[in-house]
């Protein structure tokens, strides 16, 4: 008889008249990897704050340990030895990596006065467990996506804890450090403390995971051991949909070049870089984290102009030093953290759809013209089937997929000739991932040049025609995807 | 030692203080008066008042809040005290009036505490509402006029010198007030709160991130309430302070500090999101704002035009070290990926 360690049964809770969680369970069982998977919204998020102390369930009941928990808080988890790992990491910015480490076990022993020099040692001690060389003096704001959540980790492995749960640990990590912190979660399981891994992304779960659970709506959808998955269930379980991987096959593509990149260079960054986009082609860019690979598409949309080198645009030589070059020659960027780069959150769905085309949409005395601003805001929720009860409401209000689909539509709103798309499906569900896939392989074939800068080689694989290979700034290795697959795509990146 | 050096440019402390020290020597050049004894006793005992408004608010701008209300509460707990004792024919010495102030002072501060940090109302519009209600009940509730005689301790408390400081120039002398101590006193306790102790880390973290704060495990509610409450009573003790050393209550002499106060304390490089700032620097700008204020005089510039020179430091000094502060950070974020590049 396998012992339960966490036990939650018939959890319900509500939102504002939003019914989050209708009644599900979840058994995680002592010492094992369990992956609780679903489409944003879902109720995956809900439930893991109800574990950790941060929300109260409606009705329903959680057991750890053979032991029922009432209204619980926060340090309440902490202290029995709950630790969550969130998504957005949740690290203090404005502090140093040392004081981030160290702040929540001073507070869960309840001092009341700082320690400096037992903080450092907490911290040294918490970096050496995972080996994670940082200047504990920094502060956090200057450390990058993947050292930020390495200090999350470290934070959340050096207390006793018992269960850890990870919200989507790997969004933001290279494979390499997706392999590390792999490594790390099954050193974990040999001491016997469970995991609880949420993640949509397939190859991951069947790697990591013995048992899974799926929620879908906030209901309870199977559960059960992993080797009994595979992936089309896997799909199916989530989504409720069947899919069938689409291949994309190029249909028209022009003779001209649409977006021509000569000699480009970043110093620091990337080195020498050219190549080509013809419109109807889907042309992949892959490489590490550090390859190179995010500023070539900043440099490209002139967040941050390239130092040397030319850009053509329909063959004629573009000078871009800021976004607004890009625009004017036709082309748009998919920022890659979508969040803070390429949504305002907290406006409205419509003004975020319509904010890239205002001078379009502009009357007389550049006065917005209503009726048109609402014709074009229904078109663009049409088209991309943005799941909203109202394009009123703010952008914030919609899961990851749907946001994305925000982003999307807004630059399709401008009639671009290029599309660059820096991690395209990141944090996105399954089903919106494929939805995106077709939105976009229509796209080119209706004569856009679409450029996907990704490191998910499955997504290239699928979507691209050709696939440029960065390593350390340059482009080692241009391939057709027919004659490419993972393995050879991954041997030139590493 | 060069990392150390490294470090330091990215602050903003630094920036702040040569201009400081830049500020000084041109007055000393223009005039020969600053490095005077009398002028830098004159210059520490106009620094109290302003120095403890600003000690108050610099906690609560790194808690990423803001409180224009304690000018307001200034006044009215240290009129309500005056006014009182007055009536009342008291004679004793510093420590009633003080003990009624800080009283007073916690309580009204504890209506904003209640506001912000139990019903989570931003404290901007919070404390704009308070604020009008402190001086309406003062003007109002108390019918106030101006007291130009206040009580014998009081006034004791007020002339009371350290030292006398003379200028053997000028013969000009100026006492340094007892005031100062708890000055420096108020000084020490906050550096100490913010730096060594959780309540003030946990208003670092909340300023930085709130969420995060209430996840760590930092009771941000009650962390946010007391905050308050202590700058209610850091607010009440400058406003009896400055009744005292200015031997009578004018009720409305304080109102409309508050900007300069917040303008000094920015300047310091407490970041007015929240989340960053310190004590030697929130000093340091608000010595430069008095020093502006009290020494143009030094050297020829008439006092009309004293505004004018503090608003262009506010927005040149404000300026300038936050650029330094994003070039600095830049580097350094340069570097290490160049260091990472070299070690792949």
């Amino acid at each position: 008889m396998f012992q339960s360690l966490l036990k939650a049964t018939g959890v319900h809770k509500s939102f504002a008249g939003v019914h989050a969680l209708k009644g599900v369970d979840l058994d995680i069982r002592k010492g094992e990897i369990h992956c609780l998977a679903g489409e944003n919204g879902c109720g995956k998020s809900t439930l893991i704050k109800i574990i950790s102390g941060v929300y109260q369930p409606d009705a329903g009941t959680i057991e750890f340990d053979g032991k029922a928990l009432a209204r619980i808080t926060p340090i309440d988890a902490i202290m029995l030895g709950i630790q969550v790992i969130y998504q957005d990491f949740s690290v203090f910015s404005n502090l140093t990596v040392m004081e981030n480490l160290a702040l929540n076990s001073e507070l869960a022993q309840k001092r009341r006065l700082v320690n400096w020099k037992r903080m450092r040692e907490i911290a040294r001690e918490a970096v050496a467990k995972i080996n994670f060389e940082v200047d504990l003096d920094a502060p956090v704001s200057s450390l990058s996506v993947a050292q930020k959540q390495m200090v999350a980790i470290c934070r959340a492995l050096m207390f006793n804890a018992r269960l850890i749960i990870m919200d989507e640990p790997t969004t933001a990590l290279t494979r390499k450090e997706v392999q590390a912190l792999f490594d790390i979660i099954l050193k974990l399981k040999a001491q016997g403390i469970s995991i609880l891994f949420v993640s949509h992304k397939l190859n991951e779960v069947f790697e990591i995971s013995e048992r899974f659970t799926i929620f879908r709506n906030g209901e309870l959808v199977k559960t059960g051991e992993t080797r009994e998955l595979d992936s089309n269930k896997f799909t199916y379980y989530m989504t409720g949909r069947e899919f069938a991987p689409q291949q994309f096959v190029p249909e028209q593509v022009s003779k001209e070049p649409l977006l021509e990149v000569r000699n480009l260079t970043a110093k620091g960054f990337f080195e020498d870089v050219s190549f080509a986009l013809h419109a109807g082609e889907i042309v992949g860019v892959t490489g590490l984290l550090d390859s190179g690979r995010s500023e070539l598409a900043l440099a490209l949309f002139g967040v941050r102009p390239a130092d040397s080198g030319e850009i053509r645009l329909k063959g004629r030589k573009t000078d871009i030093r800021r976004p607004r070059d890009a625009v004017r020659g036709k082309l748009g960027l998919v920022p890659e953290d979508r969040l803070s780069e390429g949504l305002f959150l907290p406006r409205s769905i419509e003004d975020n759809l319509v904010i890239a085309e205002v001078d379009r949409l502009a009357g007389p005395l550049s006065v917005i013209d209503r009726t048109k601003r609402r014709d074009e805001i229904r078109r663009l929720v049409d088209e991309f089937k943005i799941a909203t009860p109202d394009p009123k409401n703010a952008c914030q209000t919609l899961s990851g997929g749907n946001q994305q689909r925000v982003v999307l539509g807004k630059w399709l709103a401008c009639n671009l000739d290029v599309l660059v798309l820096s991690g395209p499906t990141v944090g996105v569900d399954i089903g919106s991932k494929h939805d995106i896939h077709e939105i976009l392989q229509n796209l080119a074939r209706g004569g856009m040049g679409i450029l996907i800068i990704s490191d998910d080689l499955p997504e290239i694989l699928e979507n691209c025609s050709r696939v440029l290979v960065l390593k350390s700034g340059r482009i080692r290795k241009e391939m057709d995807t027919r004659d490419a697959d993972e393995r050879l795509i991954l041997s030139h990146m590493m | 030692m060069r990392q150390w050096l490294r470090r330091l440019t990215r602050r903003n402390e630094p920036y702040i203080f040569l201009v400081l020290l830049a500020l000084c020597l041109l007055i000393e050049v223009r005039s020969g008066q600053f490095f005077t004894a009398n002028n830098l006793v004159d210059i520490a005992s106009a620094m109290v008042v302003p120095g403890l408004f600003a000690l108050g608010i610099y906690m609560v701008i790194v808690s990423g809040g803001i409180d224009v209300s304690f000018p307001a509460l200034a006044s009215l707990t240290s009129y309500a005290t005056t006014k009182y004792l007055l009536d009342a024919g008291y004679t004793g010495g510093i420590w009633l009036p003080m003990a009624m102030s800080l009283v007073m002072g916690a309580a009204l501060g504890a209506v904003n505490g209640v506001f912000i940090g139990f019903f989570g109302l931003p404290a901007m519009i919070v404390t704009l509402g308070t604020s009008s209600v402190f001086k309406g009940l003062m003007q109002g509730a108390l019918n106030s006029v101006q007291l130009a005689v206040i009580p014998e301790g009081m006034r004791q408390f007020g002339t009371d010198a350290l030292f006398v400081a003379t200028n053997p120039v000028s013969g000009l002398s100026s006492r340094m007030p007892v005031s100062f101590l708890i000055f420096a006193a108020v000084v020490l306790l906050v550096f100490f709160l913010m730096r060594y102790t959780y309540f003030g880390r946990g208003i670092y973290a909340m300023g930085g991130n709130e969420v995060s704060a209430h996840r760590a495990g930092f009771h941000t509610r009650r962390t946010k309430f007391f905050l308050y409450v202590i700058v209610g009573m850091i607010a009440s003790a400058a406003g009896l302070i400055r009744t005292c050393m200015m031997q009578q209550n004018h009720p409305t002499n304080m109102l409309g500090m508050e900007m300069n106060i917040i303008a000094g304390v920015v300047l310091g490089g407490t970041a007015i999101t929240g989340g960053a700032g310190s004590v030697t620097g929130c000093m340091l700008g608000t010595l430069l704002i008095v020093i502006v204020e009290n020494s143009m005089i030094l050297i020829g510039i008439p006092t009309v035009w004293k505004s004018v020179f503090v608003g262009a430091l506010i927005v040149i000094g404000t300026g300038v070290s936050a650029m330094q502060v994003v070039r600095a950070n830049r580097l350094a974020a340069n570097r290490n990926l160049t260091q990472e590049a070299a070690k792949a």
